[in-house]
């Protein structure tokens, strides 16, 4: 099946500058949702996509207000249904740019259903779930991801709420391209969000991201500047998965499961460690990937990029040729169909 | 004796028998060979929730009742023909029989398991009932056998061509030829041309028993040919209706159709049918629930598609949050509700108009839109489109009410020409426009305009939260009111775009007869055999429900007394009553699952006439 474009590339290139809009920003000073916001700005001219074909879709949370803060066409819809209206907005005009962007609470609690479907179906849209284990609009409630045994308002003896994790939610859902992205690494955002942009098929990038008042620290273990470089693993296509300060660390397979070896310590040496493939189908390795927590590095970076026609692909193709080899030209052919009579 | 065959204006005939007997099949081909011979029909299939209950039991069996005519507005009340292919259907069925009338069972299955389990526990067939009914004990499982057997087909193949034998003497009994029937099972089986032999030899067989059937020859009927407006001619559900009706929307209007939709009875067939119309550009999304079905479209409206969603009761109610979403950005939406027994689950495949408040008031804040309601199953066509055209020029989301009755439903439908329908002008804004402001309005409709994504120098936001008429949010209470007053008068000036509301009967009457929707058919028979036997009636039926035609109160005002007669515990009464206060009104409700009797309402009538 020949792979087809459905989306206008734009004939100027444009900057970020063009894609900001003039409506103030009323994010709390320091929360994450500025730099995801600044990385997805960054984001729309290297996707070079015509600007008036992009479509910005949120829920509700504070992450939803993102549309107001770009310069592109944009519907803030309501809590959990993001990804719906996005689906019928990209059904009925293929040709733009759907961009859906939930709250961990928007995407995977009240719209838990819409999310996997979405998912499932690899329509072509490009999902940003910002996580901040929170919810944080309605002040400091426990979500689908945060922590177990958390306190918060809603837990005050603890959560005992198993948590969610998107990326294994995404790949249950048969997920074609699942990343994860941290709002303290601006660069590696906007470059996860350009392969993104450019999956053909349903993307869902997940930002691990901070909220200072109501859940403040809560990557902390994995993002502080001190640890960062030992508590995650920026994943490359195509090369080894090193990682550390000293880059002398890595994942070996051991047959079983993923385990973190360093580099010249009993034996181990670059021969041993994992080179990292987004593209193998099966979800076994990058399903443990997505799952590495507590002594294994949280994985950055694009974990899985699968190529399968996407649903968008799939209709438009089913549309052309039923209109190419349908009965019916007009809607008069189809109310004269079949058995009819004249009455003089 | 010899053969005699009664002239009549009409027919009701009625196939009962288990889930899975084709009764639904039975039913269709004797009305569609009706149609085709030059009858007036109007059907209605009577179905169990489940797909195959227990056999033989009360709780699995399936009607199909079709009344055929010079001029008919309802499916009937009583039965002139039954046709009970078991005990069980025989039993449930019998109050609806006229008295006198001819009843064609299969006695082949009337055994003693099989009337045990219809809750009989002597032998059904007594002398009185013979004697109030002309009671036909047709060997049709036995003679469906012997031609199975005669023709090598196997036992499973033949049980399934029964209802073949049953339609060969009811052709026979009301003066019909077998000709369409044989075509249509060559049609349907051109592949299997044992399937089809089997079909007609059983067909016929059962004319031909009729045929030789002493008992039953003074009681052929002839019905006569119907008097309609010149023109073309088809069957036609309400259900297919609406789905046609929004395709020719879209064709006149030029903006492409979306349908997203998630199935649910009795309204699925709507989805079912535009899902075949992807050459005419028909774009159907089965979503994975209800709330995706109506934001699906409600993202394709705000793209640019003349956007619909297709639900029964439940399914509205689960779409509610979203209907204020469509309020809120002032998008164009239709949403049919095919409505059906409620609350809740309720009857799922029973009839009723219980939704109506729902429709009109179902929602957070102050969230007022377009109501319409289609009256019979034909002219669903007509309101499907006209919602989507008040929907596209007004720039709101309109709720077209249909129900499992009109839906299911069939009747005779004239067939227009699309050019012929009335222009759909979408209010498209223009590309670049420096002035566009997303809710600018129109100073006539108050209708704001559509800049669709793609539009150069167009780009804006919308969403849930209230705006300023610039498209900013705001918060500003005087902005609010304004909003708010706004979204209402749009809504509201719609009464100056549609037709005066007629009343039809006898206009000096004392009493006036209300309805709305789809008991119109009932209605229309009840007024004028009440007007034919002396009696003063007037009688006006609202397709338009919010907002109502201006002459409403007028109409209102003029009569000393009104019933309103609706299937439901009174709700539109209850509408009517906050708008025309100074307006006593009767209420006549039925909250059975079933559509009005003539009878019954007649009844109704003549009480508070002699009041």
């Amino acid at each position: 099946m020949a792979e087809r474009h459905f989306v206008p590339q734009a004939d100027c290139e444009y900057t970020k500058a063009d894609f900001q809009s003039d409506q103030m920003v009323k994010w709390c000073p320091g929360c994450g949702d500025h730099a995801i916001l600044n990385s997805l700005l960054a984001t729309f001219p290297k996707t070079g996509h015509k600007k008036e074909n992009i479509l910005m879709v949120s829920g509700i949370g504070c992450s939803s207000r993102i549309p107001y803060y770009v310069d592109t066409y944009g519907f803030h819809s309501i809590h959990g249904r993001a990804c719906a209206i996005a689906t019928g907005a990209k059904l009925a005009n293929p040709a733009l740019s759907v961009w859906v962007n939930m709250g961990d609470g928007d995407s995977m609690a009240i719209g838990g259903n819409h999310l996997i479907h979405a998912v499932r179906r690899n329509q072509d849209l490009n999902i940003t779930i910002f996580n901040n284990e929170i919810y944080g609009l309605t002040k400091g409630q426990y979500s689908p991801t945060t922590k177990f045994g958390q306190v918060t308002k809603t837990s005050p003896y603890g959560t005992i709420d198993y948590p969610f994790n998107p990326g294994e939610l995404v790949m249950g859902a048969q997920g074609t391209f699942f990343a994860r992205a941290l709002d303290c690494v601006p660069l590696l955002t906007t470059e996860i969000m350009t392969r993104a942009a450019k999956h053909d098929g349903t993307s869902v990038v997940e930002v691990l991201q901070n909220c200072m008042i109501f859940n403040d620290k809560t990557h902390a273990a994995i993002t502080d500047r001190a640890v960062r470089d030992d508590r995650t693993i920026i994943l490359k296509h195509g090369q080894p998965m090193i990682f550390g300060k000293d880059k002398n660390k890595g994942l070996r397979f051991n047959g079983r499961c993923l385990e973190a070896v360093t580099i010249g310590e009993n034996g181990i040496t670059m021969d041993d460690i994992m080179i990292h493939d987004e593209t193998t189908e099966d979800t076994g390795i990058h399903m443990m990937l997505a799952r590495m927590s507590g002594d294994l590095p949280v994985a950055i970076g694009v974990i899985r990029n699968v190529k399968k026609t996407s649903y968008t692909q799939l209709y438009e193709d089913q549309m052309d040729e039923c209109k190419a080899t349908g009965k019916y030209k007009c809607v008069d052919d189809l109310l004269n169909s079949g058995d009819t009579w004249m009455v003089e | 004796m010899a053969k005699q065959i009664i002239e009549t204006d009409s027919v009701v005939v009625k196939f009962v028998g288990d889930s899975g007997d084709g009764m639904q099949l039975s039913g269709t081909l004797f009305s569609d060979a009706a149609a085709l011979g030059g009858n007036d029909i109007a059907t209605f299939p009577d179905y169990p929730a489940e797909i195959r209950a227990p056999h033989n039991t009360i709780a699995g069996v399936s009607g199909y009742q079709v009344h055929i005519g010079s001029h008919i507005y309802s499916s009937g009340d009583k039965c002139d023909f039954l046709v009970a292919m078991n005990p069980a259907s025989f039993k449930s069925n019998l109050k609806w029989a006229k008295k006198g009338a001819t009843i064609i069972v299969d006695i082949d299955t009337f055994t003693d398991e099989a009337m045990t389990k219809a809750g009989y526990t002597s032998n059904p067939f007594t002398d009185e009932l013979e004697r109030e009914y002309t009671i036909v004990k047709a060997p049709v499982t036995s003679f469906t056998k012997r031609i199975g057997e005669e023709k090598g087909a196997d036992l499973k193949t033949t049980e399934k061509c029964r209802n073949m034998f049953a339609l060969g003497i009811i052709f026979y009994v009301t003066n019909k030829t077998l000709t369409q029937t044989e075509k249509y099972l060559e049609r349907k089986f051109a592949k299997k041309p044992a399937i089809v032999e089997l079909n007609k030899a059983v067909l016929t067989e059962g004319y031909e028993y009729a045929e030789k059937l002493e008992l039953i020859h003074s009681h052929i009927v002839k019905v006569s040919n119907a008097k309609m407006p010149a023109g073309k001619y088809r069957n036609i559900t309400g259900n297919v209706a609406t789905a046609w009706g929004l395709l020719a929307a879209s064709e006149r209007s030029g903006r492409q159709l979306f349908l997203g939709s998630y199935p649910i009875t009795p309204a699925t067939d709507v989805m079912v049918e535009l899902a075949k119309h992807k050459s005419l550009g028909a774009r159907v999304f089965q979503a994975e629930d209800e709330i995706a079905g109506i934001c699906s479209a409600i993202g394709a409206s705000y793209a640019g598609a003349l956007a619909c969603t297709s639900t029964s009761g439940p399914g509205l109610s689960l779409k509610s949050e979203a209907l204020g979403l469509a309020v809120m950005t002032e998008l164009p939406l239709v949403v049919v509700d095919v409505q059906r027994g409620g609350p809740s689950t309720g009857l799922p495949t029973k009839t009723e108009q219980s939704d109506l408040n729902q429709a009109l008031y179902g929602r957070n804040g102050e969230a007022p839109l377009i109501v319409v309601a289609a009256s019979s199953s034909a002219n669903c066509f007509y309101w499907a489109y006209t919602a989507a055209k008040l929907a596209l020029e007004h720039m709101t989301p309109v709720i077209l009410l249909t129900d499992g009755y009109l839906g299911n439903g069939s009747q005779l439908f004239r067939i227009p020409k699309v050019a012929d329908l009335p222009s759909i002008t979408p209010r498209l804004a223009t590309p670049n426009d420096p002035n566009y402001r997303p809710f600018r309005r129109d100073e006539k409709t108050l209708a704001r305009e559509w800049a669709l994504p793609g539009m150069e120098g167009l780009s804006h936001r919308v969403g849930g939260l209230e705006k300023c008429p610039d498209g900013p949010l705001s918060t500003d209470p005087e902005n609010h009111a304004l909003m708010v007053r706004n979204r209402q008068e749009k809504v509201d000036r719609v009464a100056n775009y549609i037709p005066d509301q007629e009343v039809t009967g006898n206009p000096d009457a004392d009493l006036l007869v209300v309805g709305w929707g789809g008991t119109s058919g009932a209605l229309t028979l009840a007024v004028e055999e009440m007007n034919a036997e002396g009696k003063k009636v007037a009688y006006t039926h609202f397709n338009y429900i919010c907002p109502l035609p201006k002459n409403t109160g007028d109409i209102l005002r003029k009569y000393k007394k009104i019933v309103v007669c609706e299937l439901n515990n009174g709700q539109f009464a209850g509408y009517l009553r906050t708008q025309f206060p100074e307006c006593p009104m009767h209420q006549y409700n039925k909250i059975m699952g079933l559509p009005f009797e003539v009878g019954e309402l007649k009844n109704c009538f003549t009480k508070i006439l002699g009041e």
